[in-house]
């Protein structure tokens, strides 16, 4: 029982069951889910398809996005609203720098690695504005991010005079496809090198530390020698570098831009995403592990829901449904009265037991 | 009491600053572009097609008063006025029954909302986001593509133009032209000064800047934080259900994308006018000019020349960046002061 109990407490507890529960509702009414097939694509490579595939490929900039999301979070209390604008920006830089001027450009203007690096320092730039106004200027981040939230996609426009270049280049699509010979699309295992990254990082240098202390207790934090203004403003600038590599993915799949359309409300999936891996957005402990199977766990409900022909518009009514649940599910105050009902049922047996 | 003093001249403090920017922008327009400025209609266009703006934003602003933020407004207007477009054109209702309607929707919405916030202590950001969600995606649902109402008592309600006297122009053929407001300026307006007098002058009003200010001391001041908390998005989602009504009023139209970005437009509208997300500060009145003040820099924006789309939005950013390190510079030398 006292195991039980400790397992419910556990925060990697409610990602992981919401994840079991979506599986077992789609192997319930649908056993085909979990079909993945080999096939081959129109340049002859090998391809593994399959929702489980889709939900791997497609989680990716979320699982990517909710790292750096989730470091803000704990040491600001407070959650970045510009991501999709911010990445809006980057993969317009990176457009802008791989066509050059000419929209239609036949040929690369310079290797991708380097319009990767500059729309990385652009976009930590944009991170180091908000980290600024929210560190130094005492600014909430949900509103000072607004500012960038709000002229984001006007500027990434404006850095490419409103035109849409288009990269016609073969080995830019690998970022977001399959690389030729492996079966596996790429994004995941861009995903999964960040995650070794933020895991090494976590284990071997006081990051995580300090930015639970700063979030805990800001003042404490301070007298004990820590300076709380430059960590919050360095998780901002990581989560810029986040927010490049998704663009980077985001981008390569289309090879073209949408400015209004591209990583739309992606925002508020990775906030939902640190939420539900039952990391406090009001800041403090976090647990970067359950907040990135959160993040597969909101693209396993996007994947399911538009396997059942759900429109995409009408998603997020039940996207939203869902998450009223879980986060009602887990909230305080609602989980104490439950273990206050277990308990009064479990006393109620014992003394019945020994009567 | 001496904190709560403290946080009231901070209110007149921002309120002030808003005021005179609005004021000297309006007169530098005026100055600097002429023509479309100098006219009363100018103004008077600015209210109606802003109405639905302020009244959602007086919303707003109650809720970041009390220390929240309800970013599920912009998603109600767009479902209340979907809602009240499919039953006038497709169910023969009448004007009576779509207002039912559009407080129905609004009202549930603050009710839920309400509830999982203040009293299941849940995250209003996670709570009112999840709400967005839940009515863009309802909107969909109630009906998916935009059209235009056809119904003939509500187009006759939405032609509705109220004259105000002595304000009219001469227009270019020479004749006399009557400035007019909509009706939807008058329900905004009776909003504005009914909630400036229940902040100002009712116990509920004052205990919502209690509750925003320090919740501790609230709940020591004998004041029932959670119902206070209940009561603001209560208010909150019956003020969106308003706003959609008069949004529905203005446009005549049914369509999912009504309305996107309007949240932010309101807290932008209600951070310029002075409320403070933190709580405990904040004016109705200034959320009031907050608003006029945001449509006013878009109107300058666009007939100063700068067409290309992308200048409004990055013109609004800037001006909420400029406000918000005024406001922190202020505060900040304040606390510096009384420390002192």
């Amino acid at each position: 029982m006292q195991k039980i109990t400790k397992l419910f407490k556990n925060q990697i507890f409610i990602p992981i069951a919401a994840l079991l529960l979506l599986a077992v509702f789609n192997l319930i009414c649908d056993p085909s889910f979990y079909k993945i097939t080999l096939g081959y694509n129109s340049a002859g490579d090998p391809v593994l398809s399959g929702y489980l595939i889709t939900i791997l490929d497609y989680g990716s900039e979320l699982a990517i996005l909710a790292i750096g999301m989730t470091l803000v979070t704990a040491a600001t209390g407070g959650q970045d609203i510009s991501v999709g604008s911010a990445i809006a920006i980057a993969g317009s830089v990176m457009l802008r720098m791989l066509c050059g001027s000419n929209s239609r450009a036949e040929t690369l203007q310079m290797p991708i690695i380097a319009a990767f690096l500059i729309a990385c320092v652009v976009a930590m730039v944009f991170g180091a504005f908000n980290g600024i106004l929210v560190a130094y200027f005492k600014i909430q981040p949900m509103v000072a991010t607004l500012i960038l939230y709000t002229a984001g996609r006007s500027i990434a426009a404006w850095i490419n005079n409103n035109e849409l270049p288009i990269v016609n280049d073969v080995s830019f699509t690998y970022f977001g496809g399959f690389i030729p010979g492996i079966p596996i699309p790429t994004p995941f295992f861009i995903a999964l090198a960040c995650m070794l990254i933020i895991a090494l990082v976590l284990k071997f240098t006081t990051l995580g530390l300090y930015t639970q202390a700063v979030g805990i207790n800001e003042s404490s934090a301070r007298l004990n020698g820590l300076n709380p203004k430059f960590v919050k403003f360095l998780t901002f600038v990581i989560l810029g570098l986040c927010v490049a590599v998704a663009a980077l993915i985001k981008v390569s799949r289309l090879s073209t831009i949408n400015y209004s359309v591209i990583a739309k409300d992606i925002e508020m999936d990775a906030i939902l995403a640190v939420a539900l891996g039952g990391n406090a957005l009001s800041g403090g402990k976090f647990n970067m592990t359950a907040s990135i199977i959160g993040a597969y766990v909101i693209q396993f409900l996007t994947t399911t829901l538009y396997k059942f022909n759900v429109q995409s518009d009408a998603l997020s009514a039940y996207k939203a449904v869902v998450v009223i649940i879980l986060v009602v599910m887990s909230a305080p105050t609602v989980r104490k009265k439950m273990s206050d009902l277990a308990k009064k049922f479990n006393t109620g047996k014992t003394a019945k037991e020994v009567a | 009491m001496k904190n709560k003093l403290k946080n009231l001249s901070d209110t007149n403090l921002l309120l002030l600053i808003t005021i005179v920017v609005f004021f000297v922008m309006y007169l530098c327009a005026m100055i600097f572009l002429g023509s479309g400025f100098l006219k009363a209609q100018t103004f008077f266009n600015i209210l109606n097609a802003n109405a639905a703006l302020i009244i959602v934003s007086v919303g707003m602003s109650l809720v970041m008063i009390t220390g929240g933020i309800d970013i599920s407004v912009g998603g109600v207007v767009a479902l209340v006025s979907m809602s009240c477009a499919v039953y006038l054109d497709y169910h023969d209702g009448n004007i009576f029954g779509s207002v039912l309607i559009a407080l129905a929707i609004g009202l549930a919405f603050g009710l839920v909302q309400g509830f999982l916030i203040a009293y299941l202590d849940i995250q209003p950001f996670i709570v009112t986001l999840a709400g967005m969600f839940f009515a863009r995606g309802m909107t969909t649902i109630v009906h998916t593509n935009p059209f235009n109402v056809a119904n003939e008592t509500f187009v006759a309600l939405k032609d509705t133009r109220i004259v105000v006297p002595f304000m009219g122009s001469v227009n270019k053929l020479g004749k006399y032209v009557d400035a007019y407001i909509q009706i939807g300026v008058v329900v905004a307006l009776l909003v504005v000064i009914f909630f400036f007098c229940l902040l100002r002058w009712t116990k509920l009003g004052r205990s919502f800047y209690a509750v925003g200010g320090n919740t501790q001391s609230a709940l020591m001041l004998g004041i029932n934080v959670k119902r206070t908390k209940f009561i603001s998005y209560l208010l909150s989602g019956l003020l969106a259900g308003i706003g959609g009504y008069v949004y529905f009023l203005y446009v005549g139209s049914g369509a999912a994308s009504h309305a996107s970005g309007m949240e932010m437009n309101a807290i932008a509208s209600s951070i310029i006018g002075g409320t403070m997300l933190t709580g405990g500060v904040g004016n109705i009145l200034g959320t009031l000019f907050g608003v006029l003040s945001l449509s006013t820099i878009k109107n300058i924006v666009s007939s100063a020349g700068l067409g290309e789309a992308w200048w409004t939005n990055i013109t609004i950013a800037a001006m909420l960046c400029i406000f918000l390190l005024v406001q922190s510079v202020v505060i900040a030398r304040k606390k510096r002061a009384a420390r002192k």
